[in-house]
């Protein structure tokens, strides 16, 4: 390789393990990231959760600091966006004019928040969830006593729902689909989830479509509902669902599908740039080469670990088990693996510690976990139900069902 | 900060092969594990990212993995083997006498 260096194309989750890897796997040549956001990579998932609770103002968690990349010689461009990328020549182009040669490229641009499109003269004040910047703006927002609408049923909503309740506001939810936790929660944990927030005082208003948000004269926003009703509040915030952020990689002409196309080794289809984290799309070896797309913490971190080496020629398939979490009140729910709604699933009941969800496919193979409970109280079985479903598992409907039965027994069997 | 006292943390049989108590001692929390081999090791309680026990966590081999975002600690060192985690465990020196687990604190 020549020594144009790595070049990582934004600063979240995956880019900044990526970089970090890159070093610890040997690469001595440069490093550069490029992030737009004006700050160190940080974690999101305290945005929705104790970040918007917290009495102290919030700072954010910080994965590589400025002492961390001068110990690295990690080069960061804080505060400036790439635009396009020469791939004949192997530069690519920042909005500031500065044009940085690459020898591999990696895109770690992320997701940005689905815009809600609809009637009204407020739709353009609905609140979004995404970066810290935006978790101040509704931090500011969520006061106690203030009636707070959420639209969409989904974790980032659910979460700040559960987080507007701690701060002690009036909450009502609209979800238009049918049941919240539609996109890849099964109905069991959905139905747990929606019970927790109705106990803690969550109106619902589910099924229903939105025909218009507006603001009335004094402040007060009414979101019209298509049954007739209306909700009365004095913030939105909207958590519809993320679209990845293609841009670069539309303008600089790679393969686009549902995000950044990608194959197994999580290369674009030009081999000399590679993708990670929430942009991109890939085939999943453990499900058939299904090709899906993550907005999902750990695989954004073990993306960019993974992509590493790849980077410097590893060619090494990723096949890590899709994996998520999310913290609402007292309770966690995690969901890992796949499944489709012809799975069967089976309850294993722990008593005060949770249930647990196994969803079996057709053929006998353990396809996915599914858990709800205190949080932290499930986790061991959890994470043998994990290692089951790598493993390609066909345990026993009984066994599992049965909290008697010892997950780590099957698991040797 | 080991200022040598041995404190009695358990009985041998509380804690199943290849798995993890929580050990609370005055205002402290610990981890004290067995693993598949025999060994007993200990820990601080709390994994090193969040304010998370450990205890809730599964051993594999000589890994701790943190229940809250599946960081990894090897055992007998402490040292951090996984993201998120970057800051190591403290550990404890363990002894068995009488079927009962000690740890130096
Ligand atoms: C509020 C919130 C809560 C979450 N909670 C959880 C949770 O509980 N559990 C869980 O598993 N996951 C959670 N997630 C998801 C998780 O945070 C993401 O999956 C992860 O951050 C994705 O990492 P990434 O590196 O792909 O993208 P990001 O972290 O979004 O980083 C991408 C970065 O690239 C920048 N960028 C984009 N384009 C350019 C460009 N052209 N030039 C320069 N920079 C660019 C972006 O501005 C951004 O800073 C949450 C996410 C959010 C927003
Ligand atoms: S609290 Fe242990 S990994 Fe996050």
């Amino acid at each position: 390789m020549k020594d144009y260096g790595m070049v990582i194309v934004g600063a979240g989750e995956a880019g900044a393990r990526a970089a970090v890897e890159l070093r610890t796997q040997g690469w001595t040549g440069a490093i550069t990231m490029i992030g737009n956001e004006g700050r160190h990579p940080y974690e999101r998932p305290p945005l929705s959760k104790h970040q918007l609770v917290d009495a102290a103002e919030p700072v954010p968690i910080t994965i590589l600091d400025s002492n961390r990349l001068i110990e690295q010689n990690i080069g960061f461009h804080t505060n400036d966006v790439a635009v396009r990328i020469n791939r004949q020549v192997h530069t690519v182009e920042l909005a500031s004019g500065i044009q940085l040669p690459y020898e591999r490229l990696l895109l770690a641009t992320g997701a940005n928040p689905r815009k809600l499109s609809v009637q009204g003269n407020a739709a353009k004040e609905m609140l979004y969830l995404r970066t810290f910047a935006d978790a101040i703006r509704i931090r500011e927002r969520i006061q106690p006593g203030q009636r707070v609408a959420v639209i969409g049923g989904g974790f980032i909503g659910l979460e700040v729902a559960a987080s507007a309740v701690k701060k002690s506001c009036e909450v009502t939810l609209v979800e238009v689909a049918p049941r919240i936790l539609m996109r890849g929660v099964p109905e069991e944990i959905a139905k747990l989830v929606e019970q927790r927030h109705r106990e803690a005082g969550v109106r619902f208003k589910i099924g229903v479509m939105i025909e218009s948000v507006d603001k009335e004269v004094g402040g007060e926003y009414v979101i019209s509902l298509a049954d007739g009703s209306a909700v009365r509040c004095d913030a939105i915030v909207t958590g519809i669902g993320a679209i990845p952020a293609t841009a670069l990689a539309v303008v600089s002409e790679l393969e686009i599908e549902n995000g950044v196309k990608v194959n197994e080794m999580l290369a674009t289809s030009d081999p000399d740039i590679y993708a990670a984290g929430d942009c991109c799309s890939f085939p999943h070896p453990l499900y058939g080469g299904k090709r899906i797309r993550l907005e999902a913490w750990r695989n954004a971190q073990d993306q960019g670990t993974h992509v590493a080496g790849n980077m410097l020629g590893a060619a090494v398939p990723y096949s890590a088990l899709p994996w998520f979490w999310s913290d609402q009140y007292d309770q966690t729910l995690q969901v890992a693996g796949l499944s489709e709604p012809t799975d069967t699933t089976v309850m294993r009941n722990l008593g005060d510690a949770g249930k647990l969800f196994f969803h079996v496919a057709g053929d006998g193979r353990l396809v996915s976990v599914s858990a709800m409970g205190p949080t932290g109280a499930f986790a061991k079985e959890f994470r043998l139900a994990e290692l089951l479903i790598e493993k390609q598992a066909r345990p026993e409907l009984e066994a599992l069902a049965n909290p008697g039965r010892k997950l780590k027994e099957l698991l040797r069997a | 900060m080991s200022n040598g006292i041995w404190i009695e943390a358990c009985e041998v049989d509380d804690i199943e092969v290849e798995d993890v108590i929580r050990f609370d001692h005055e205002d402290r929390t610990f981890a004290i594990y067995r693993t598949e081999k025999g060994d007993f090791f200990a820990s601080d309680g709390y994994c090193t990212h969040e304010k998370f026990h450990l205890s809730n966590g599964l051993v594999m081999g000589n890994l701790i993995e943190c229940p809250k975002h599946n960081g990894r600690f090897d055992i007998p060192t402490g040292q951090a083997k996984r993201a998120p985690v970057c800051v190591d465990l403290k550990t404890y020196p363990v002894k068995i006498e009488d079927d009962k687990v000690f740890i130096q604190i």
